[in-house]
């Protein structure tokens, strides 16, 4: 391998050179660090009754994912007496990028109006469940939880890893609610990023926030208002949005075009050649109606500066629908941002009552996180609320 | 019965770890021996048995003899009331033939590991419909079938005589083989695999749905296995005892509404969820448990 320049490496290059991304920091990794192409994302329900217990598991958790993302296993020596403590199918392969991500959901706080674990005076007044939305067709046992982890990575196996060993050790502590694999991303969170497609065909996330813009993040993402052990941390809103997509695919062009309101092979806005072409929301076409359709997705999208977000979703597939014979896959969305009811919630029901966009999918998911800050070595992520 | 599918026992010898297939391809070994010789059965048992022989402790050959006792009296408790069931069937006594069947088998999920050892007994005492070929499928399942699906004894007694006769082969093979403070150990975690591969879908019993007999008969197995090696686990590692104790009393919680009397509800009555936080405390159960296995190597 190239590296440097004969001298010492660099910890960035040292990084690159094992495909790591540190685990410690101030915030948390997998939020602003470069997306990843694979996701396993896991809500979880406690069915422990003790703030200690919860205090032990994520002391454990942090730990066995600190070892994952420096590309160990996690656990101590082999005894072939007992099952190996790390489950083994990512030994052999790099650690692939591979960032863990922890978040607490409402009912982590107060379930049936119970102070479960006696910290419900810590929760933050912005962490609210997510409420009924325009078009939602949710499922609640695919909903909520009182835990996430989202695993990402550059190879499915890492981030099925990732999940499967924190589930095992959580074992006894906490049970999986449900869970969601995705097999490509659809933003991007870094300039050096090129913009992927969702399965729409359609560039997703041109104007997402970049981690590089660090005014826009600490502006729309990081969280500096609330109790202490939030800041430096941020809200995670994840909704499973199926595609129909067999409608989509018999649907023209130009309608394509029009529901999102960009050309579909260059991502550039409507009239526009360049993806990163500003968008004219005044410009008219020859017949006096707006280039871009009043219904547009992303005339309707940015219709308020306040709401944006850091947007890191990625597109899933659960094979077919029994019912229907049809493509169960979509887009899993998840955006980071401070206050998930002044930018996610308003923004979603102006699109669910006027998208043209609402036709063609549905939203069948939907849960809200509070991730803490980042953890320093020897700590554990949530520290300050459950020490 | 454990899935035909899903062979592969894991034996442990001394120095080396080994995967073997024990009794693997229940269907050919079932057709190549429907009743093999004591002299074979004797070989096999012994090979058996050498796989799993550890060097011991003195507190941990105790573990191995108290649980070969106890294994002993369940093979016993067998016998007898398979004899109450199979008078039933044979007297075309439906109604009684199926109140004696689930608290027949009691005494077998218990041990259900060890009569595992003993390869083709498992499958004639236990196959279900479709585990074996048609015309050689005999053993609890069958004769529940034409109970449950047929409401007859019609047709059944050869199969109640040769259960009969199998659960006395098994009362003498457990006689005269040598446990290991690896059976309790491990099997353990297999009765609570056995829960959780086949009995919490309801597949075992499919047509008597008298799963939870089995079930609590696994667990209760389990709970006593892991009686024997208690002592030798609580001076090594106190936490994990306490942790393992914890979760088998969740795990009786858990069952504990499905209780009637001597018995339990029928399985038809455990709705989905239900199960599912079943098979989840089986699960919480089962990961700490297949901690214990340190003891075998020393280690905590």
């Amino acid at each position: 391998m190239a590296l440097g320049t004969g001298g010492a490496l660099s910890a960035k290059e040292l990084a690159e050179a094992d495909q790591t991304v540190e685990f410690y920091g101030e915030h948390q990794a997998g939020i602003a660090t470069p997306q990843q192409d694979r996701l396993h994302f896991a809500s979880l329900d406690l069915t422990v009754t003790k703030a200690e217990e919860v205090r032990d598991l994520m002391r454990a958790w942090t730990e066995a994912a600190a070892r994952m993302c420096a590309g160990q296993p996690v656990g101590g020596e082999d005894d072939a007496f007992v099952p190996p403590d790390d489950t083994g199918e990512a030994q052999d392969l790099t650690a692939g990028h591979l960032t863990i991500t922890f978040g607490f959901g409402p009912t982590l706080f107060e379930k049936d109006g119970e102070d479960r674990f006696g910290f419900a005076s810590r929760e933050p007044a912005v962490l609210q469940p997510i409420p009924d939305l325009p078009g939602d067709n949710l499922d609640p046992d695919l909903s909520g939880g009182d835990l996430c982890v989202q695993a990402c990575a550059d190879d499915p196996q890492i981030a099925f890893h990732a999940v499967r060993n924190l589930a095992r050790i959580g074992r006894g502590a906490a049970i999986i609610r449900w869970s969601q694999l995705g097999f490509g991303r659809t933003s991007s969170t870094s300039s050096a990023q090129k913009t992927p497609r969702n399965l729409m065909g359609f560039k997703d996330g041109t104007n997402n926030i970049h981690a590089e813009d660090e005014e826009a993040m600490d502006r729309y993402v990081w969280v500096r208002e609330g109790p202490d052990w939030m800041r430096g941390g941020t809200y995670l809103v994840a909704r499973r949005i199926r595609m129909l997509i067999e409608i989509w695919d018999r649907s023209p062009l130009l309608e394509q075009e029009q529901t999102i309101g960009r050309h579909r092979a260059s991502g550039a806005p409507l009239g526009k050649e360049d993806e990163f072409d500003g968008v004219d929301l005044k410009a008219k076409g020859p017949d006096g109606l707006p280039l871009i359709p009043a219904d547009s997705h992303v005339r309707l999208a940015r219709k308020n500066p306040n709401e944006r977000m850091l947007r890191r979703g990625y597109s899933f597939t659960d094979g077919m629908d029994s019912k229907t014979g049809q493509l169960d896959a979509g887009l899993f969305f998840i955006s980071f941002q401070r206050d998930p009811g002044k930018q996610f919630v308003p923004l979603q029901r102006r699109l669910g009552q006027n998208d043209r966009l609402t036709e063609y999918i549905q939203h069948t998911s939907s849960a809200v996180f509070a991730c803490p800050p980042g953890v320093r070595r020897g700590g554990y992520v949530g520290e300050q609320l459950l020490s | 019965m454990k899935r035909a599918n899903k062979p592969l026992r894991l034996a442990v010898g001394v120095a080396i770890f080994a995967v073997l297939a024990t009794g693997c391809n229940v269907e050919r070994e079932w057709i190549a021996s429907r009743d093999p010789s004591e002299a074979e059965a004797q070989e096999e048992m012994q090979e058996q048995a050498a796989y799993f022989d550890i060097e011991g402790s003195p507190e941990l050959d105790r573990a191995a003899r108290e649980y070969q006792d106890y294994v002993d009296g369940q093979s016993e408790l067998l016998v007898d009331r398979t004899r109450g069931f199979v008078a039933a069937v044979e007297a075309g006594d439906v109604e009684r033939a199926k109140e004696l069947y689930a608290p027949s088998r009691v005494p077998w999920e218990r041990i259900e590991p060890i009569a595992e050892k003993f390869g083709t007994l498992d499958p004639e005492v236990d196959a279900r419909e479709g585990d074996v070929p048609i015309q050689q499928w005999t053993g609890f399942h069958r004769i529940e079938q034409a109970l449950w699906v047929e409401d007859t004894t019609e047709g059944q007694d050869e199969y109640a005589a040769e259960l009969m006769s199998d659960v006395r082969r098994l009362e003498r093979k457990v006689d005269n083989v040598k446990l290991q403070a690896s059976d309790p150990v491990f099997g353990a975690v297999e009765l609570l695999n056995e829960v959780s591969a086949t009995k919490i879908t309801g597949e075992e019993e499919r047509y008597s749905h008298t799963d939870l007999y089995d079930i609590a008969a696994n667990v209760e197995g389990a709970e006593v296995a892991f009686e024997f090696v208690k002592p030798v686990v609580k001076r090594q590692n106190p936490e994990l005892v306490t942790e393992i104790e914890a979760r088998f009393a969740d795990l009786d919680r858990e069952l504990e509404p499905y209780r009637r009397g001597d018995g339990w509800v029928s399985y038809e009555k455990v709705d989905e969820e239900q199960r599912r936080e079943l098979s989840q405390k089986i699960d919480a159960l089962a990961e700490p448990l297949s901690r214990v296995g340190r003891v075998l190597s020393g280690g905590s």
